[in-house]
């Protein structure tokens, strides 16, 4: 019988790589910023109507990803 | 050896005569104490901070209007919400906004920064012109807008004359704060006045942490004024001056006392920046829900805002 780990190593290590609160903090502050930005552009409504629902995820993205090991 | 006997008799007075409290705070554990000091500070905090957000929270579902604060409150669910962002008033609002923080962050970023590079170079009486520049930081914003409004005046205001001095325009031929052009740039030049020599502090903080032996290291390398600048000052500096950015675009995004005081939100509605627009929802048509509602939308941007101020924060401490 043989087993085959080398799937589940590739696994671990992407989400080791990307589930690290630098890189999460980072996407949870760009989400912030274009909310910012969507709420005072003065190009679309529709982006404006967005925009509260877009700051409030990156906020509570931030809050989440920030307990998370480094 | 009276002495001793003198402090032995103490002690033992002290041991023999204990008063209650003393002998149960000496029974508790330092966990408990440390509870014991710090709740007055929570309860505190919980009342006068976190229950008046969680009931704004719950007032900005609700139809409740504080100039009838006995009618029946009817659970509306997220239509406020929906109201304030499809409104294209509210979002002209946020447009003024954002011209306001734009400009005076920029402005006051440069000359800041300009500033702060000057008073680097420590050349003489450097201190004094320090603190003469810091001066307009430390007046309260009531005094500053109340004294712009009169250096704005057109017939007496200084400000008209020492522009009409150099264009060669008649001092009362232009309005400052009565311009639908001109209004919102009075706000931003105040502002910029007065903040400026923060920006200039923290960024004097940014310049005086870089170690001199970098520079020394590129003139031996033969590096230039300017490349000096930019390969080790700019970079150097910049989360100082990123923090600066930061700082003052959250203050002036809630901006409301200077601006109140100079136009009102006035001509028309030219600089009706985003907490003018709350307190008349709040305050003259009394729609308190919506005004609860609008206020959550502001501090959740706000709050945003003070995440990525606090990251970069932390990461000049780490410096």
């Amino acid at each position: 019988m043989s087993l085959d780990a080398s799937p589940t190593i590739a696994r671990r290590d992407l989400a080791d790589r990307v589930l690290r609160r630098g890189p999460l903090e980072a996407l949870a502050t760009t989400i912030i910023a274009a909310g910012v930005v969507m709420l005072m552009q003065p190009f679309s409504l529709t982006l404006y109507s967005w925009s509260f629902a877009t700051t409030l995820f990156g906020t509570v993205m931030f809050t989440i990803v920030s307990k998370v090991r480094e | 050896m009276n002495e001793l006997s003198a402090s032995s008799r103490i002690t033992y007075r002290a041991v023999m005569v204990r008063p209650g409290v003393a002998r149960r705070i000496r029974g508790l554990s330092d966990r408990t104490l440390a509870w014991l000091f710090i709740t007055p500070t929570i309860v505190l905090l919980l009342a006068i901070n976190i229950f008046p957000l969680l009931w704004t929270i719950y007032l900005s579902f609700t139809n409740y209007r504080a100039n009838r604060a006995n009618a029946p409150t009817i659970w509306l669910g997220a239509d406020w919400y929906q109201s304030i962002l499809t409104d294209p008033d509210i979002w002209a609002a946020m447009q003024v906004t954002a011209h306001f923080v734009i400009w005076t962050v920029v402005i006051e970023t440069v000359l800041g920064f300009g500033l702060a590079y000057l008073i680097d170079k420590k050349f003489r009486g450097h201190g004094m012109w320090t603190t003469i520049i810091l001066l307009p930081m430390m007046l309260s914003p009531a005094v500053v807008g109340n004294f712009w409004t009169f250096l704005y005046q057109p017939q007496i205001g200084l400000f008209n004359y020492v522009v009409a001095f150099f264009t060669g325009r008649a001092a009362s031929s232009f309005q400052m704060l009565g311009d639908v052009t001109l209004s919102p740039w009075a706000i931003v030049i105040v502002d910029a006045w007065m903040w400026t020599p923060y920006v200039m502090l923290i960024c004097l903080a940014g310049l005086r942490s870089i170690p001199d032996y970098i520079y020394e290291a590129a003139e031996v390398d033969r590096a230039s004024k300017w490349r000096q600048f930019w390969s080790i000052t700019l970079p150097m500096a910049l989360p100082f001056i990123m923090l600066a950015v930061l700082f003052r675009g959250i203050e002036n995004f809630k901006m409301f006392d200077m601006v109140n005081l100079l136009t009102g939100g006035g001509p028309g509605s030219t600089t009706e920046v985003a907490s003018i627009t709350l307190k008349r929802a709040a305050f003259e048509s009394w729609r308190t829900g919506y005004s609860s509602a609008f206020a959550i939308i502001l501090f959740v941007t706000v709050f945003g805002l003070a995440n990525i101020y606090v990251k970069a924060l932390n990461k000049v401490k780490s410096r």
